[in-house]
């Protein structure tokens, strides 16, 4: 027992966040909790990278890509809400079960 | 003012850019513009007429560029006592046809772009000295022509515009293969005629015959000599008035002026060979023939359409004489058939304005109903006729003087057309202008000043040309007295002699 | 001898402004066609016949000054030039638009202003009740300026821009009123007839000019050529010789100008043309254009003695068919238009046998009389409200007394009554014409019996008897008014008095008019002082009598037929079962050959040749297209259905598997994400096997 807190402790946590959010992103029919699903999906990336950073060899690199990655996600965030905005006022709904029209 | 031809050229296609960038629905500006950008040219001829030389007889105003320097392309520009004479028609009947096209509506914006590029190409043929610039204008105004009869012409504007553009691309074609043949002829490669004209003593009989034939059939396409003719009454018929101008003023004769530019200087011998079969013969034949045709005619533009052809058979026999006053009444023939030929089309585009048809037989008494425009017509009927006078009677005259000395028979079989001539202009003068007054025409409007102003700058140069020739004359005389003796003085030089 | 006077003439040319006198009808011509509409309605239809009065009286004054100026000069030294510009100068052709004046050129010049003037004058009382007074005395200017071109012309080729014009002024006058179509046609004809002429006349001139070109002498100005023909002599051409080929030519010409056989077809038509009309241009002035072309070209046809038995032979045969046609002729400007035809037949006949300078003569007599004649017609005419059928007409003497014996005077002249003009220039041709054939004598003189009965019959039908005047017009039956008789009376003046300028030797007289044109005729002036020694007045006076009493007895026939009626012009037309009467009324069917031959002729064949035009040789045009059309169809077959349908073959298995494979496509997000996941996992764990 040298730690009481260790890798596999982080990576259960980012393990759980994911698919926390993997499943908000399956099952909502709100476009925004979709997004949501998404920001939770990258969060738990961010907390293996984050992890991995600290319990390996390999420097900074990871906590780098995390800083990448939320940038993404905020990015993410904004067109995705712009998105949703535009599908609303197309299709009166944000309900993505709604929105078929791809449909081949 | 070097640069003058230059800005000739392209001034009409600055217009052509500016029209492109207005709005579709401004006709009125669009109008403007190119009637403005048309007019450049219109001034800078009016210059030129007074700058221009006409005891030179070689070119003038001559730009020289390298162009495409790996195939010894050059842009070269030039005008002598020939061209200057075809440059000043274009430049006085474009602003003409913009006013006379000031009445349509479909399509404003696309008509005037056109029109104006039709004007650059045309400029360039006159202009150019290249035999490779000389085949892109000829090119570049092919296509316009094709699309202001194609969209803006009459029920069978699609079969005409067809016809029309198949038939001068056979004859383009034929000209480029005579042109490539000359360009891989000689060493260094060149397009330049005047280096080509050099060239010609050095050049083989048997050469100079294919090439000659074939340069000739694609002008005389263009001309339109029988059996090529056809194409002429079908686009008259169905082009627009002011593109029935055009064609008959100008196109035509770049057939003419191709010949004489191109196969008179660079064939000399050829020339020498061919000129009584194929413009003598064939042009008293054109004459006879078309002045037979057009007497049968119904449409008041098909028989102009055959008049024309039986007056550009004048052309081809006066040049064919190599006498001075043959090939002088023959140029001054081009240039008076295309200032009377127009005022002929814009005539009859105004009743058809007015009537939406051109039946001769259809009308009847409008000299009671519109005297201003029977006063136009009159003159431009009997100037068509060759009334003394008026300035066609000095081409006419000038070139059955110079055919006489020719032969004599081809001349009095020539020269009986004054009669057939006088009788078809006549006959439809009598149905559609005199006669009781037609009551479904009663009330057609006279000219309006707009019309005027197209009809009588024309109507005063066949009256000034008939006193004053030598308006005219004094500049072509020199320079085809030179192209003369360069024809008749030609022999073959032994082609080995030379390497 | 020649060849010096000729050297001294050129030299002496005086400069004189002779432009004026063809200027200012020019100017009339051009304010009136040009503004003359507006002038008219705003100032009256008066404004526009004084002005063209004005320019054409102008016009006279010039002429007579400088007739006036000529006649100061010595007799070998009479000839004015006024060179305007130059004109057309290319290789050997170098005319100018000179003009010269010589005295054959005054004299043709005073005819035309003087006649001109008072038919001017005349047209105003005649045509009061047109609208477009503007028109017709802007017309009449114009020819007045194309006529005196004619006449001045110092070279072939000005003379030959008046000698279309005046065919454009007679075309336009004739069809003046243009709404009725056979005034037009009459236009047309008229027109076209003379452009037959023309052809012949240019093709003369052109063959004239090589010959003297090849000579070194190439000129067409008519000073020049007097001394350069000669070079002419020994020249052939297709078997005849040059001078001879040139002159028949040039005579064809005349024919259609001059309405001789046989192209005269149209001059008669061309009486549908308002009557002053027909009294200038179809009278007095333009259709003599031919002879005066003769006798200014008299030393070149001088050479070609077989050219002048043509034209004397032509002339005679022209005088005698068109006075048998008269002799029937019910309108009474048709017999006007023949008896013109005749007579100017006559002058033709004159100077074919060389005596130009009474061809000259009896030109301008008959310009006198001919003219009274048909302005007399006209006012009757007018008078009657255009009726011109002399059934229809008589017993006018006592309603226009002038009319009357103007007309009188001027039959009497042209009957050929002793002491009227047409006396003495007809004895002269009649005299002239047996020197050189008898036969032609005769003829002349058959013709001349005629003219003088069918002008009394003229005379009778029209003045004297009862009037079988009809309804409205017979209730305003009245003399014209002055501007009309006042022309007649001047003119019958002439007709009276103008045979005494010529009075020949024979009679005592001293022959002022052929010394006149002596130095004009030098050869026939020479020929005839040659021979005068030795001529016989004796036989002069024979064939005077003779033609005295033939125009008598052609009188006394009208007399005894119109007036007295103990003749009866039925029992004449039966003559010969009717055949020599028919010819004469229907005139022998020449215009129905001429329609049916050349006419036609030319009109079918133009037919067939626009038919083959768009038939052959546009079929030829568009068989082509077909046949590359065809191929082209049968090529694009076999591209759509072969080459194509591999194409197209693989196209459709793609889009069969693309429409099963489309069911796929939901669009619904979840779905597509729950496949993703599951895909996700599904490589995971097979990378984990």
């Amino acid at each position: 027992m040298e730690s009481a807190i260790g890798l596999n402790h982080f990576l259960a946590v980012g393990l759980i966040l994911f698919c926390l959010g993997l499943f908000c992103v399956l099952t909502r029919r709100n476009a925004i909790g979709v997004l949501m699903g998404v920001e939770l999906i990258l969060n738990g990336a961010n907390v293996n990278y984050v992890a991995f950073s600290k319990y390996s060899a390999a420097a900074v690199d990871g906590q780098v890509f995390s800083v990448f990655v939320i940038m993404l996600a905020a990015a993410e965030a904004a067109i995705g809400l712009a998105l949703v905005l535009a599908i609303y006022r197309s299709f009166r709904a944000i309900d993505v079960s709604v929105m078929r029209t791809l449909r081949g | 003012m070097e640069n003058v031809l230059s800005y000739m050229t392209f001034v009409p296609l600055a217009g052509m850019l500016a029209v492109m960038v207005m709005p579709r629905d401004k006709h009125e500006v669009i109008r403007w513009t190119a009637l403005a950008f048309t007019l450049v040219p219109l001034l800078l001829g009016i210059w030129l007429y007074g700058d221009f030389d006409g005891s030179i007889t070689g070119m003038q105003y001559v730009e020289r560029h390298t162009w495409i320097e790996t195939y010894n392309i050059q842009y070269i520009m030039g005008i002598d006592g020939l061209s200057v004479t075809m440059v000043l028609l274009t430049a006085l009947l474009c602003p003409i046809c913009i006013l006379a096209s000031w009445n349509i509506e479909k399509g404003v914006k696309g008509y005037f772009m056109l029109f104006l590029l039709l004007e650059t190409g045309m400029m360039g043929v006159f202009c150019a000295l290249d035999f490779f610039l000389f085949y892109i204008f000829w090119e570049v105004m092919l296509l316009p022509m094709y699309f202001l009869i194609g969209i803006w012409g009459g029920p069978r504007r699609e079969y005409a515009a067809i016809k029309f553009f198949l038939y001068t691309l056979v004859g383009s074609v034929l000209m480029l293969i005579a042109m490539l043949a000359l360009y891989f002829h000689g060493e260094p490669r060149t397009f330049d005629m005047l280096v080509l004209m050099e060239r010609a003593p050095t050049y083989a009989r048997s050469f100079q015959a294919w090439a000659w034939l074939a340069l000739f059939v694609g002008f005389a396409i263009k001309i339109p000599a029988f059996p090529f003719h056809t194409w002429l009454p079908d686009a008259h018929v169905e082009a627009p008035t002011a593109i029935s101008v055009i064609l008959a003023g100008v196109l035509l004769k770049m057939g003419t002026y191709g010949i004489l530019r191109i196969c008179y200087p660079i064939f000399p011998v050829a020339t020498q060979q061919f000129a009584f079969w194929c413009l003598a013969v064939l042009g008293t034949w054109n004459i006879v023939y078309g002045a037979l045709c057009a007497m049968a005619q119904q449409d008041m533009k098909k028989l102009v359409a055959y008049s024309s052809i039986s007056h550009m058979g004048y052309v081809m026999l006066g040049m064919a004489t190599l006498t001075s006053q043959g090939i002088n009444g023959a140029v001054l023939q081009m240039f008076n058939h295309g200032t009377v030929t127009a005022m002929l089309f814009l005539i009859v585009g105004v009743v058809y304005d007015r009537a939406h048809h051109r039946d001769i037989n259809g009308f009847g008494g409008l000299a009671s109903v519109m005297p201003v425009y029977t006063g136009l017509m009159t003159v431009a009927f009997f100037a068509a006729l060759g009334l003394p006078g008026l300035s066609a009677f000095i081409s006419e005259v000038l070139v059955l003087l110079g055919a006489w000395q020719y032969n004599q028979a081809l001349t009095i079989v020539a020269a009986s057309a004054v009669v057939l001539t006088a009788g078809y202009m006549l006959w439809m003068l009598q149905r559609v202008w005199l006669g009781p007054v037609n009551e479904k025409y009663a009330n057609m409007p006279d000219l309006s000043a707009r019309e005027l102003v197209t009809l009588l700058p024309l109507a005063v140069i066949v009256l000034v040309l008939g006193i004053h020739p030598h308006a005219v004359l004094d500049l072509i005389d020199p320079t085809l007295l030179a192209l003369n003796r360069t024809v008749a003085d030609a022999v073959v030089v032994s082609a080995q002699l030379l390497h | 001898m020649l060849e010096t006077a000729a050297t001294h003439e050129a030299a002496a040319g005086v400069s004189y402004a002779l432009r004026w006198i063809v200027a200012l009808p020019l100017a009339g011509a051009a304010i009136n066609l040009i503004a003359g509409k507006r002038l008219q309605d705003a100032a009256g239809r008066t404004a526009v016949a004084v002005l063209g009065s004005a320019m054409s009286i102008a016009s006279f004054v010039c002429v007579v000054a400088a007739f006036l100026r000529l006649r100061s000069l010595p007799v070998d030294e009479r000839l004015l030039l006024d060179t305007v510009s130059s004109w057309i100068h290319i290789g050997d052709l170098d005319v100018s638009i000179a003009l010269a004046f010589d005295p054959l050129s005054a004299v043709m010049c005073l005819i035309i202003t003087g006649i001109g003037s008072l038919i001017h004058i005349y047209s105003y009382g005649y045509m009061d009740e047109d609208p477009a007074n503007w028109r017709f005395f802007g017309m009449l200017n114009l020819f007045l300026f194309c006529m005196l071109t004619l006449i001045l012309g110092d070279n072939m080729l000005v003379m030959f821009v008046g000698w279309e014009g005046v065919g454009l002024c007679s075309w336009g006058l004739i069809g003046f009123w243009h709404s009725d179509h056979t005034n037009t046609a009459a236009a047309n004809k008229a027109f076209l007839v003379n452009r037959i002429g023309d052809f012949a006349f240019l093709c003369g001139m052109f063959l004239l000019f090589w010959s003297l070109a090849d000579s070194g002498k190439a000129t067409l100005v008519f000073r020049e050529l007097a001394h350069a023909v000669p070079a002419l002599e020994g020249m052939t051409l297709w078997g005849m010789g040059v001078a001879t080929l040139v002159t028949l030519l040039l005579f064809v010409g005349a024919t259609g100008k001059s309405a001789q056989i046989p192209l005269y077809v149209w001059l008669p038509d061309a009486m549908a043309g308002p009557t002053p009309v027909s009294a200038l241009i179809h009278a007095a002035t333009m259709v003599t254009a031919g002879v005066y072309m003769i006798v200014r070209l008299n030393f070149l046809f001088s050479m070609a003695p077989f050219t002048m038995q043509v034209i004397t032979a032509v002339g005679a045969a022209t005088a005698f068919f068109a006075a048998t046609i008269g002799l029937s002729q019910h309108d009474i400007k048709k017999v006007l238009a023949y008896s013109t035809v005749s007579q100017l037949g006559y002058m033709f006949m004159a100077v074919g046998v060389g005596a130009y300078a009474a061809g000259i003569f009896h030109l301008l007599t008959h310009a006198f009389f001919k003219a009274c004649l048909f302005l007399g017609a006209g006012s009757v005419i007018h008078a009657l409200h255009h009726e011109q059928d002399m059934r229809r007409m008589g017993g006018l003497r006592s309603y226009m007394p002038v009319t009357f014996g103007t007309f009188l005077i001027s039959a009497l002249a042209i009957a050929g009554v002793p002491g009227f003009a047409g006396f003495f220039s007809k004895d002269e041709i009649l005299w002239r014409a047996f020197l050189a054939n008898p036969v032609i004598w005769a003829v002349g003189l058959a013709a001349a019996g005629m003219t003088a009965f069918y002008m009394f019959r003229a005379v009778f039908l029209t003045f004297a008897g009862e009037c079988r005047v009809e309804g409205h017009a017979r209730e305003h039956l009245h003399e014209s008014s002055w501007t009309m008789t006042l022309p007649l009376v001047v003119l019958a003046a002439g007709a009276a008095g103008a045979g005494y300028l010529g009075v020949p030797a024979a009679l005592g007289g001293a022959n002022h008019f052929e010394q006149w044109l002596a130095p004009v005729v030098e050869l026939e002036h020479a020929a005839l002082s040659h021979a005068a020694g030795g001529h016989d007045t004796t036989l002069e006076y024979v064939l005077m009598a003779l033609s005295v009493a033939t125009a008598g007895l052609g009188i006394l026939l009208a007399y005894l037929i119109y007036i007295r009626k103990s003749l009866s012009a039925a029992t004449f037309a039966a003559i010969g079962g009717g055949v020599p009467y028919r010819l004469s009324f229907n005139k022998y069917f020449v215009d129905e050959f001429y329609y049916g031959f050349f006419l036609n002729g030319v009109l079918s064949l133009s037919r067939a040749l626009a038919w083959i035009d768009l038939h052959v040789v546009d079929g030829i045009v568009n068989g082509a297209a077909r046949v590359v059309r065809i191929s082209s169809d049968f090529g694009g077959a076999i591209d759509h259905y072969v080459v194509d349908g591999l194409v197209n073959g693989t196209a459709t298995v793609v889009d069969r598997c693309g429409a099963a494979a489309r069911k796929l496509q939901t669009g619904g997000i979840n779905a597509y994400l729950y496949v993703l996941v599951l895909a996700v996992i599904l490589v995971l764990f097979s990378r984990a096997w």
